[in-house]
């Protein structure tokens, strides 16, 4: 029988999302709802002196005003849940809103709740804060700096965390290293840019006491959990929904106060609460991702063997340390350092530190397209240095496919990998040699192609939980299914797992559809409501199917082998006699005699006639937690040609290998890698926060951070190697990452390569044409003009 | 994105849109592109909004004999379907496609892009190039300002508070007439860092009359006085090259997180140059 594991099946959830047939938070409306907002600090840094909502209250149609005072008695603090340990880490208490200072534009500092959007919103001008403004920082290597602004009484040089992360003797081999290059490298702040903003709706019921929360969340168990902890509710009269969500790139994992300040909204006045950002406030507000200033060396011997690699980082967390903020650019980071290659001795030393700026967390890759990126400018670097082709300087260095599992300097084991066969799969496609003598062709009639490569692998498949107790992530990261099969021989799978774009319903409906021999049609996967979905850890970090999808694997088979008993006992053979065929039980060499899954599912739902000691129902739960995490890799590649006149880069060709193990749906994978890629190029070339000296945010909107638009955008051609895991039943690693985590390094490396002649070796990122003009006319070979 | 509450009247007559716009704290929307932003970012407020983007007679492009007449309310996408603009004057519908996206140039409006005189618009470029004028008109009088005398600084056009423009006139080009527009793109908005627009008239293999406009590069958008120093040549490359070259020198260039005033000035360079060859090549 075919299966459906494999086959490009359009996603089931595309016709309700491109419909308007969906159902996000801010669609929830219930009886009595009233809108809230928060009143944000105009000021970076400030000392608050007087709140008064007199005039606010006044305000037809509002209900109430709070300020951080009448909140603090009520809540705990905003939790940071990733206690990086020997780190020394600092997590100074975040106030859900503002009591005696600002620390960023954007922090809450008053909340307005209203009969409708439009009274809360004038009630908010009316709100009269007086603030002390005081000097800012938002560089986060600056903030370390004596004589910087300090954020927080207990936090000496602004710094959060120190974290170090090493493996063999870097230092010795720095010492005897006979080729060495160095490099500042600044991961400019990204806004994740989901296309759903974030949304809350609070229903308190005080018959109950329990709490309803609709929330834009990744992972609404997580949810659950820290707001138990932050509304002193018991876990358990908290019921968190997460209805569509509509993108997070991971700016929809962490607990925010807005969430909590609408649930205590609803519990203090008894009536639903509604909050929902605009995108103003989603840029302001909603975590940010990267902001690192790095300093970062490698060194290696004159016939290109790495052997050592040495990082010194500043991580800016922004004000506060959101909820898995410290693990990001350490564990998530550092760990990774080695990428594909047998580097020897590594050392890195990471600095969280505080800014007058928004906090930042997890965004599409977290902590890994930084080390990849950082890896793979350096070795571009060095092989310039011995004058070698960064492509085999690559291949020398790659990691061995019978290396694996490999044991990497910082401690990982690589799962699996052909590291090798994706490069020269990439190669092949280009036509490497043709496009140099193209390129050199070029050269001489004044033009500048250029060629980047990057190869990579990545962490993901988050991960064995016994590793995330040991790296302090305060949760585990397991994930879980319930497959529950109904009389009439439909199924539905309550999974743990949060996707919230990534097409999980279609691809886990293959899996069990697959298992049980019946039509994808006949299997619905729920997922988003902790009321009836088992403890789950959500989606990130490419986890989903490798750990989510493992787990419905398995529930699956445990429901078909108590399928099978019950058919031998219908069958009247013995289970050792039954065979899988065709989707039924058959008893071998009668092929007359079996019993398809639906009979079964009947029978064990209404037990008349079960096996003894059987219990009726037909449904199982498992609990899947990995023994290791899940390593995909690949090669990207890139063409450019940069018009020097105005610094613009056009994109020839851009070449995606991509090894995930076994594709369980190709199309969707293709969808992934497309929007990997586009995320890692709008990095590359347009995207960044900028704030200015005082802590303004300078793309406050759409029309000053350049989210990647369709039209500015190349065709992307793709291909995979296919190399299982052996970590989980299903061989599958993740894909959710890998095209922003390759993409960026590929980009600037074609760049700088195109500019080679003019003795350009680096340009920071976003490579904009602006800033593209500006190095060709800093270059040290100049142009001729 | 809440505004401020405001009244919102659709005006059933030009004059009752007239009378209206006389009155305090009014504010005009003519596709209201730029103006429901403002509103709803509190940045601009207004007690009463007047429309008159569904004016019939603020509608449409004709053609006489010596001008092209385009009714303030016509939207950008009506200016790219109309065969009046494309036969006689298809600069108009080349810098049409580079505003907003398709979603805006079905509602917004050439006349509520002219008044709302944004430094960095496209449309000036191509409105100064081509010599264009605009009608405007009060409850009592009817007036018509050159476009060179209409960008009096960012987001001010020289009408009045008691004004409203009506129509966009544009002289029909002489036969051998050849016209481009070159820009570079902000990114993230879509407005244009520097854009060129150039009008080139050619007879006998020579240039006979030569006009460039740069909106995005300074305060307002402007002609740009030396091109006529291309008139008598031969408008050959290296000609074209000497006058582009010269052509922003001097300018007050604006300066922002996009892009460096000399970066711009840099950027005039290049787009002066390219649409001056196109508009030469298509005039040829």
């Amino acid at each position: 029988m075919a299966t459906l594991f494999g086959s490009g099946i359009r996603r089931r959830e595309d016709p309700r999302l491109i419909t308007g047939n969906a159902t996000y938070t801010d669609d929830v409306k219930l009886p009595g709802l009233l809108y809230a907002m928060v009143l944000r600090s105009p000021w970076a840094h400030a000392r608050i002196k007087r709140v008064d909502v007199a005039r606010a209250r006044k305000v037809p149609g509002v209900v109430a005003v709070y300020t951080g005072k009448d909140v603090a008695e009520r809540l705990n603090p905003v939790p940071c849940a990733w206690a990086l340990p020997n780190a020394d880490l600092k997590v100074p208490a975040h106030p859900p809103l503002a009591v005696t200072h600002a620390r960023y534009v954007g922090d809450g500092v008053a909340l307005v709740v209203g009969e409708t959007r439009e009274a809360a919103r004038d009630a908010l001008d009316l709100v009269a804060v007086e603030y002390e403004p005081l000097s800012a920082v938002v560089d986060p290597e600056a903030a370390t700096k004596k004589g910087a602004p300090k954020l927080h009484d207990d936090v000496d040089a602004n710094i959060a965390f120190t974290w170090t992360v090493a493996g063999g003797d870097a230092d010795a081999a720095f010492a005897a290293a006979p080729v060495k290059v160095d490099l500042r490298i600044v991961q400019q702040r990204l806004l994740p840019t989901a296309m759903e903003p974030r949304a809350a709706v609070a229903s308190y019921n005080p018959g109950t006491e329990q709490l309803t929360l609709w929330v834009t969340s990744q992972n609404p168990h997580i949810h659950r959990f820290l707001l138990s902890l932050m509304l002193k509710l018991p876990e358990h009269r908290i019921r968190v929904i997460a209805p569509e969500v509509g993108g997070g790139f991971g700016s929809k994992i962490a607990t925010y106060a807005d969430e909590a300040l609408a649930a205590f909204a609803s519990m203090d006045l008894k009536r639903p609460v509604k909050w929902t950002e605009d995108r103003s406030e989603n840029y302001k507000v909603t975590t940010h991702g990267r902001d690192h200033v790095e300093y970062v060396e490698l060194c290696g011997t004159q016939d290109g063997m790495i052997t050592g690699l040495r990082t010194r980082v500043y991580a800016g967390l922004g004000a506060y340390a959101s909820t898995a903020a410290p693990g990001v650019p350490t564990i998530l980071h550092g760990l990774i350092y080695g990428g594909p290659y047998t580097i020897p001795h590594i050392k890195g030393v990471i600095r969280g530190v505080y800014t007058n700026a928004t906090p930042v967390d997890a965004y599409r890759g977290a902590g890994r397209p930084e080390a990849t990126y950082l890896m793979e400018r350096l070795i571009d670097l060095f092989a310039k240095k011995l004058g070698a082709d960064p492509v085999e300087v690559r291949r020398k260095n790659l990691i061995k496919k019978d290396q694996f599992p490999y044991t990497s300097a910082t401690g990982l084991i690589y799962d699996s990998g052909d590291y090798h066969g994706a490069l020269d799969k990439a190669l092949g496609m280009l036509d490497y040699k043709k496009f140099r003598a193209e390129q050199a062709a070029a050269r001489k009639q004044g033009r500048y192609l250029g060629l980047g490569v990057t190869t990579y692998n990545e962490i993901c498949g988050l991960g064995p939980s016994q590793v995330a107790g040991a790296v302090g992530f305060g949760g585990g990261l397991y994930d879980s299914a319930l497959v529950r099969v109904y009389p009439t021989g439909m199924v539905r799978v309550y999974i743990g797992g949060k996707p919230h774009g990534q097409g999980e319903e279609t691809t886990f409906a293959q899996v069990v559809a697959d298992e049980f021999g019946v039509p994808m049609a006949n299997v619905e996967i729920v997922h988003g409501d902790t009321d009836n979905t088992p403890q789950g850890w959500g989606t990130y970090g490419s986890r989903t199917t490798a750990v989510c999808g493992s787990a419905v694997k398995v529930a699956a088979q445990r429901v078909k082998e108590k399928a099978k008993k019950i058919a031998a006992h219908l069958l009247e053979a013995s289970e050792d006699d039954l065979e899988w065929k065709d989707g039924k039980f058959t008893v071998r060499g009668s092929p007359a005699q079996s019993k398809a899954f639906g009979e079964v599912a009947l029978m064990a739902n209404v037990a008349w006639n079960m096996p003894a000691g059987v219990e009726p129902g037909l449904e199982a739960t498992a609990f899947f937690d990995p023994t290791n995490f899940v390593y995909p890799f690949g090669t990207h590649l890139c063409t450019v040609e940069v018009d020097i006149e105005t610094g613009e880069t056009r994109i020839l060709r851009y070449i995606a290998v991509d090894d995930c193990g076994p594709l369980i749906n190709p199309l969707i994978v293709e969808g992934q890698v497309q929007g990997g890629v586009i995320q890692g190029i709008g990095e590359a070339m347009q995207e960044i926060a900028v704030y200015d000296e005082d802590g303004q945010l300078l793309t406050g909107t759409m029309m000053d951070y350049a989210v990647p638009r369709a039209a500015q955008m190349p065709n992307i051609e793709t291909a995979h190697t296919v190399t299982p895991t052996t970590v989980n039943p299903l061989g599958v690693k993740g894909v959710g990452e890998t095209g922003t985590i390759a993409a960026v390094p590929t980009l600037v490396s074609a760049v700088c390569d195109a500019l080679a002649p003019l003795g350009i070796t680096h340009i920071e990122k976003p490579l904009t044409p602006a800033r593209v003009w500006a190095a060709i006319q800093a270059a040290p070979k100049g142009v001729a003009r | 994105m809440i505004p401020a509450a405001f009244e919102y009247a659709r005006a059933a007559t030009l004059a009752e849109a007239l009378r209206a716009v006389a009155t305090r704290n009014t504010k005009v929307m003519c596709g209201g592109q730029s103006l429901i932003p403002l509103l709803r970012f509190r940045l601009t407020q207004a007690k009463r909004v007047v429309d008159i983007g569904h004016l019939k007679q603020l509608h449409g492009v004709s053609k006489t004999k010596s001008a092209i007449r385009i009714g303030a309310a016509t939207t950008y996408r009506a200016l790219l379907d109309s065969e009046v603009l494309r036969d006689a004057c298809p600069l108009v519908a080349e810098v049409t496609e580079r505003i907003g996206d398709r979603q805006v140039r079905n509602i917004g409006t050439i006349g509520g892009g002219l008044a709302h005189a944004d430094p960095a618009a496209d449309m000036p470029g191509a409105m100064l190039a081509l010599g264009a004028s605009f009608v405007v008109r009060s409850a009592k009088a009817k007036r018509t300002v050159a476009a060179s005398d209409w960008f009096k600084g960012p987001f001010e056009s020289a009408m009045k508070t008691n004004e409203l423009l009506t129509d966009i006139m544009i002289p029909v080009p002489a036969r051998g007439t050849g016209m481009a527009y070159e820009s570079f793109e902000q990114k993230a908005s879509g407005y244009p860092l520097v854009g060129a627009a150039a009008v080139v008239t050619l007879a006998k293999g020579k240039v006979l009359s030569a006009t460039l406009a740069f909106t995005g590069l300074g305060e307002v958008p402007f002609l740009a006085a030396g091109a006529g120093a291309l008139v008598g040549t031969d408008g050959g490359a290296d000609a074209v090259r000497k006058v582009a070259d010269a052509l922003a020198r001097g300018v007050d260039a604006n300066e922002d997180i996009h892009a460096s005033a000399e970066y711009r000035l840099q950027l005039a360079k290049v787009a002066a140059r390219r649409a001056l060859l196109r508009a030469i090549d298509r005039a040829r």
